[in-house]
């Protein structure tokens, strides 16, 4: 026991523990936040449909040698967000197929791209990289914390600011439409919101993992909690638990950092579907 | 009793193709108008012209007196995201004055007063903390008219409420819209349910394969031709008692 204090206390000596700890926490809290949302709304994938489309501008934004990647990949995530779920309920193509097309378009695209204008050695390794997210998080500059806490502080003002009229418009938006109210600035909104997510996530876990992050805490949350207040101060709570358990455990015993976390979320889904049962049989 | 919303030889459709043309009808303050049709009639389409969010095609919808567009409180039929929504039967009545909010992120006092007065009137105060996909159907009815009471006091539209309840709570359900427009608020339904909209309604407006049969009020409609016939065809057996009803 006195050796893992002795070696955290190493670790927390350094900067890049602390950044990466920081992060960690701020992305698990943006993601969960509209996590509920995005899992009602049917539009569980989009973390990794989106995911995949910075994943291909990032492509592009090496083709182009750009030093900051973010100029290029935030504009497109954005625009493509806005494209998925601006139709809100009335979509012609369905979410899915949406959805789909656009991720597996970007990854193709971007892999393309990576193979005939390789901006370095190891394509293999960079889209590795890119894709798990694996060893970004400990590379981390003192820029890109304050950049991460800026766009959260963002994520969570709007999210706090806008907060009934996400619930509302998620729950029925053509009561809201039929009331007077601007659903479509508000699945605008919703739209942005995402995009900032998944663009601050992929520093964290990588595209592909970016899901996980979205979806399990809200997942996990709705199996106990009935109201929709509940769910997100719960699965706020879950999410940042998991992910400071999981940058821990990926120090301690050298795991990748993206996937520790994922697979913490998965434990605790287990444990409150368990806890689910419990419940509702005493409810009956 | 004056009138609220008034329909001149209005066309409705959609990017240029005609769903239901030839409607011509008032709704007065107070009425309880059922709207009969069957499926591809043009209903959702007049529903929605009513509602303020499509334009005639041809035709005026006048909007009398002070009610403007979001002034009818709406009962949209349910959709499968709420099936499995986690919400309050209290966040999801409060919803509905959220109109009244505009740009300020969150409620006012008097906006939850409204809520709680609206939930007891409707009787489902003590399912307030109760999740909304554990109720049975009635009980998500009664919330949802809770949440539109709240969203607009004067005019209901409905859009077949009782689908998929069973009959008794399709009979509470019908008792209660019944209540609620003698104590002042106007009904608009529509509706499949011949049998209920002659019990309950005032007036009936009925449209054909994409035009209007009828429109005047319930004893009128049971005298006519439109109504002896749509009687016969849907009640063959029960044609008399419709007819001493009327």
């Amino acid at each position: 026991m006195g050796d893992l204090a002795a070696k955290l206390q190493l670790y927390f000596s350094y900067p890049f523990v602390w950044y990466a700890l920081i992060v960690g926490l701020l992305i698990a809290l943006c993601s969960s936040l509209l996590g509920v949302t995005l899992v009602l709304k049917r539009f569980s994938y989009i973390g990794d449909g989106l995911s995949h489309v910075a994943f291909g501008a990032m492509a592009v934004a090496g083709l182009v040698g750009l030093t900051n990647d973010m100029y290029i990949v935030l504009p497109i995530t954005v625009i493509s967000a806005i494209l998925l779920l601006r139709t809100g309920q009335n979509a012609k193509i369905n979410g899915d197929a949406a959805i789909a097309m656009i991720s597996v378009g970007a990854l193709a695209v971007g892999y393309m791209l990576m193979n005939v204008f390789p901006s370095s050695a190891n394509v293999t390794g960079d889209v590795c990289t890119t894709l798990f997210g694996s060893t970004s998080i400990l590379t981390l500059k003192e820029a890109d914390v304050i950049v991460c806490i800026i766009m959260s502080v963002i994520v969570i003002a709007a999210f706090l600011l806008f907060y009934h009229k996400i619930f509302a418009v998620t729950f029925d938006e053509n009561f809201m439409r039929a009331a007077g109210v601007k659903a479509n600035i508000y699945n605008l909104i919703i739209a942005i919101i995402t995009a900032l997510i998944i663009v601050l996530a992929m520093n964290l876990v990588g595209s592909l993992l970016i899901s996980a992050l979205i979806i399990f805490p809200a997942l996990s949350a709705m199996r106990v909690f009935k109201s929709f207040k509940s769910v997100v101060v719960c699965s706020a709570c879950v999410s940042v638990f998991c992910a400071g358990v999981g940058i821990f455990t990926s120090i301690m015993a050298g795991t990748p950092v993206g996937s520790t976390i994922v697979v913490t979320d998965i434990l605790v889904f287990f444990i409150f579907c368990i806890v689910s049962l419990f419940t509702r049989r005493r409810s009956q | 009793m004056s009138d609220l919303l008034n329909c001149k030889d209005t066309a409705l459709g959609y990017e240029g193709n005609t769903v239901v043309s030839g409607l011509d009808f008032r709704i007065s303050e107070g009425s309880y108008l059922c709207i009969l049709g069957e499926n591809g009639s043009g209903k959702s389409t007049l529903i929605k012209a009513l509602l303020g969010l499509n334009k005639p095609i041809s035709g005026t919808i006048e909007r009398l007196g002070d009610i403007k567009v979001g002034d009818i409180g709406y009962l949209p039929q349910q959709t499968a995201i709420q099936r499995d929504f986690p919400a309050s039967v209290r966040e999801i009545v409060m919803s509905g004055c959220l109109p009244k909010c505009g740009l300020r992120p969150f409620y006012t006092k008097e906006e939850k007063k409204l809520a709680e007065s609206t939930m007891s009137r409707l009787g489902v105060t003590e399912l307030a903390n109760r999740c909304y996909r554990e109720l049975s159907g009635g009980q998500q009815q009664r919330v949802l008219l809770a949440r539109a009471l709240c969203a607009a006091q004067k005019v209901l539209l409905l859009d077949e409420p009782v689908t998929g309840l069973d009959p008794k709570a399709q009979l509470d359900l019908y008792e209660l819209i019944s209540e609620l427009n003698t104590s002042g608020v106007t009904i608009i339904m529509v509706s499949h349910d011949f049998a209920a909209a002659t019990k309950y309604a005032s007036h009936i407006l009925h449209i054909g394969a994409h035009h209007q049969l009828f429109f005047g009020t319930t004893a009128d409609y049971l005298a006519s031709d439109v109504g002896k016939l749509f009687a016969e065809r849907d009640f063959p057996e029960k044609e008399g008692t419709v007819n001493s009803n009327g």
